[in-house]
């Protein structure tokens, strides 16, 4: 019987969490190792949007995923497996890089806890148009009633894979994925379970890409996060996924061990919906929430990978939490955001900017951004532009959120 | 071992704004009035709406909520109603944590925003278009309170408040918060009743938001303890929704003589027959607020919550279980107690 969610009983001493299983997908492609070799060099890849049009938007081009031909549709019946949108197709496949390089073949018990901001969009889309152009042509309409809802999607990743455990879905807008790896972290640590599968994903949607569009957030150029010119973000698709796992029990299968989940902090912004508080002072709070919990300092961190949207308030909000955060040695703390490279995922971004730290403890490298030329007045730090070997034994990884709800990640190199 | 306690219930339904209209269309028991939502196309759907309310709710003159969605009024009323007793004192509550469960969040906005992107995106709204964000609605809600310490968004089925239930009681055991507030909220539209009708033709799709405020401190509560949450028993491919329902039932304690179950019934035979199965041998008081009051989805297992509380508060009954069997993702179950009435044993029915 799986264990009541309360009341339950909590282990003395929290376990040690670490990741045995990653999988990724971006606009630089798939898996591991294509995108350890794109985000280590400093690759960029945005292309005209192919998935809805965008002849009358100002901005036109987005970090958009190519998908491979054939997704791992694992047990999924073929019934199943003809209702995959784009959506669920990244999730299956990053879903099964990480279970398989996990080895956890055969656990019916996983529960799944996955960031996202807007689920089946694209097919509550298709939806409003079929509803309000032929409404009473009803073909397909309640496949895309069903696959729009997340939790559908997600439960799709549960039956490929043979898991029955619980599902949960966070949506923190832009904090979701890191915000869904730290609730993993803390499922874990409060003895609810031994293994989560968690992460994040988000596809390009119409609705939301003409959203940012009609907050003029959006980069006509390139994005360029901490740059004194940068203009905007641009937005991107993806997803990742992370095989989380108590250390004893990965001991006790001798697993791979990618890295380690150190700490997670948590801190909401209340003041306003859509931007930043000036000063930082939730993302300062959430920063040092994850550093407590880790126990750390600023001076142990080796390397921040930066919530860097590239709009003009978010870069320097976060830029003088940095500096508030780090104090002295923000002078020589390493700092890049990836979202120069593959846009803003969104609910995914979190999720993703974890793998890539996880990528660049592992390998030893900073992740350079390009596009980098001078740094914003409000950075205190070097920002990452060139591709650098570097000694990283811990880093800290933001997210920050429409509505306030801002998350740092603390992770480990395992050595 | 921590216990948690319910310190106040909040609600918006079809039968008003508060607990009371609430309250009294339980206790009437007859299925509130359907009304004719229009939509494009040939015949009109169906839907409970929320009646406006008596008077202006003073919170919508806070500037957070002067675009606000309906969905967010409903959160927010439902809110404020649970968090009463604990900000009515001196001293008030200094960590408030929410926990705010969705199923297709704030409808009409992004409805109309879509409607608007495909005339011209151009000229779309950017005053709509943030709050068309799932995490929106707590974020409003959490600009009427204390600055809360941690503010989540959950989305799923029905069935999610019970998970959102869950992880306050986790917060609230880690001492991150002093109370936590969940809300389950929906809200009524033509496309959303138009989609619930491809999947359930007899569902009467209806909205509104109920909450629950929970505490750790005794002297806090409203008289009921959450004693119990079941795990998420997810409907998979090898786990049916009658396997789920019976696993769900199987892990709620026993209950004591005279006890409630608040049960997620509503029209549609097929879907009903899993839960009802899994409570066969009932013979006890039960009460199935969906089938007074519509299906409200998220909100309406707030409801059933914030019902079986009422209930237990008033002294009706001693003991309440509370079973989802939700719409398609899992079944959950909950037991609220009476704080100062023994208990039957707390373990769960067949170990």
């Amino acid at each position: 019987m799986i264990p009541m969610l309360f009341p339950h009983r909590h282990p003395q001493q929290p376990p040690r969490v670490v990741v045995t299983g990653a999988g990724i997908i971006t606009s630089l492609g798939l898996g591991w190792d294509r995108n350890a070799e794109g985000f280590q060099s400093g690759k960029s890849e945005f292309l005209p949007v192919s998935s809805f049009d965008v002849s009358r938007q100002k901005v036109k081009l987005a970090a958009q995923v190519s998908l491979p031909p054939s997704i791992p549709t694992g047990l999924l019946t073929p019934r199943q497996s003809s209702r995959v949108d784009r959506a669920t197709s990244m999730l299956l496949l990053t879903a099964h890089e990480a279970w398989t390089q996990a080895g956890w073949a055969g656990d019916t018990s996983v529960p799944v806890i996955l960031g996202t901001t807007a689920g089946g969009m694209a097919l509550g889309e298709s939806y409003f148009r079929q509803a309000v152009t032929t409404p009473d042509h009803h073909a397909l309409q309640a496949t895309r009633a069903l696959q729009y809802q997340a939790h559908n999607q997600v439960r799709m990743v549960s039956d490929a894979l043979g898991t029955d455990g619980a599902v949960r879905i966070i949506s923190n807008a832009c904090a979701s994925g890191t915000d869904a790896i730290g609730n993993a972290w803390e499922w874990i640590r409060r003895g609810h379970g031994e293994r989560v599968l968690t992460g994040g994903y988000d596809a390009l949607s119409e609705m939301v890409f003409t959203g940012f569009g009609s907050l003029q957030l959006m980069s006509t150029t390139t994005c360029r996060p901490f740059d004194a010119s940068r203009d905007g973000l641009m937005l991107g698709e993806g997803a990742a996924v992370l095989a989380l796992e108590s250390l004893d029990s990965a001991r006790r299968r001798n697993a791979t061990i990618l890295g380690e989940i150190l700490g997670y902090g948590t801190a909401i912004d209340r003041h306003h919906l859509t931007q930043p508080h000036p000063q930082g002072d939730a993302a300062l709070a959430a920063m040092c929430g994850a550093c407590d919990s880790a126990r750390v300092t600023s001076a142990d961190i080796d390397y921040v990978n930066a919530h860097g949207t590239g709009t003009l308030l978010n870069d320097s909000s976060e830029a003088i939490a940095i500096g508030r955060w780090a104090g002295p040695r923000a002078a020589t703390l390493p700092v890049s955001s990836s979202k120069a490279c593959i846009g803003h995922l969104l609910g995914a971004a979190g999720a993703v900017e974890a793998v890539i730290c996880l990528m660049a403890l592992k390998g030893q490298w900073l992740p350079p951004q390009p596009n980098f030329e001078r740094p914003d007045a409000t950075c205190t730090f070097p920002v990452v532009s060139k591709p650098q070997s570097a000694r990283v034994d811990t880093v800290i990884s933001n997210s920050f959120g429409f509505g306030g709800v801002n998350a740092s990640l603390v992770l480990r190199r395992w050595a | 071992m921590s216990r948690i306690f319910v310190a106040g219930t909040g609600a918006v339904s079809p039968a008003g704004w508060g607990m009371g209209p609430l309250r009294n269309a339980l206790q009437t028991g007859t299925p509130l009035p359907i009304q004719p939502l229009d939509r494009p196309g040939s015949s009109p759907l169906r839907g409970r709406p929320v009646p406006a309310p008596a008077t202006r709710p003073a919170f919508l003159a806070h500037p957070r909520l002067r675009r606000a969605s309906p969905i967010t009024h409903y959160a927010a009323a439902a809110a404020l109603e649970a968090m009463a007793p604990l900000l009515a004192r001196p001293a008030g509550i200094r960590r408030v944590g929410i926990v705010a469960c969705l199923d297709a969040g704030c409808v009409q906005y992004s409805c109309r925003f879509f409607e608007e992107t495909l005339k011209d995106p151009a000229t779309a709204s950017p005053l709509l278009f943030p709050e068309t964000v799932f995490s929106a609605i707590a974020s409003n809600v959490s600009s009427l309170l204390e600055q809360p310490p941690s503010l989540h968004t959950l989305i799923g089925d029905s069935a999610t408040f019970l998970q959102g239930l869950a992880l306050a009681a986790d917060w609230l055991v880690d001492s991150r918060v002093d109370a936590c507030l969940v809300i389950g909220t929906g809200e009524l539209n033509w496309l959303l009743a138009d989609a619930l009708w491809h999947l359930d033709h007899s569902a009467v799709l209806t909205a509104g938001a109920g909450a629950i405020a929970l505490v750790c401190d005794e002297s806090l509560s409203s008289g009921t303890e959450l004693k119990a949450i079941t795990s998420s028993h997810t409907y998979t491919s090898r786990v049916s929704r009658h396997t789920a329902a019976s696993r769900m039932r199987q892990q709620l304690p026993a209950p004591g003589p005279g006890d409630l179950l608040c049960d997620s019934l509503g029209d549609n035979s097929r879907t009903n027959r899993a839960e009802l199965d899994a409570w066969s041998d009932w013979t006890g008081p039960r009460l199935s607020p969906r089938r007074i009051l519509g299906e409200g989805l998220v909100a309406a297992t707030g409801w059933q919550c914030a019902a079986a509380v009422d209930l237990l508060n008033r002294g009706t009954h001693t003991g309440a279980n509370v079973s989802v069997a939700g719409t398609n993702q899992q079944a959950i179950g909950a037991r609220f107690a009476r704080h100062d009435f023994p208990q039957p044993d707390s373990t769960p029915q067949h170990p």
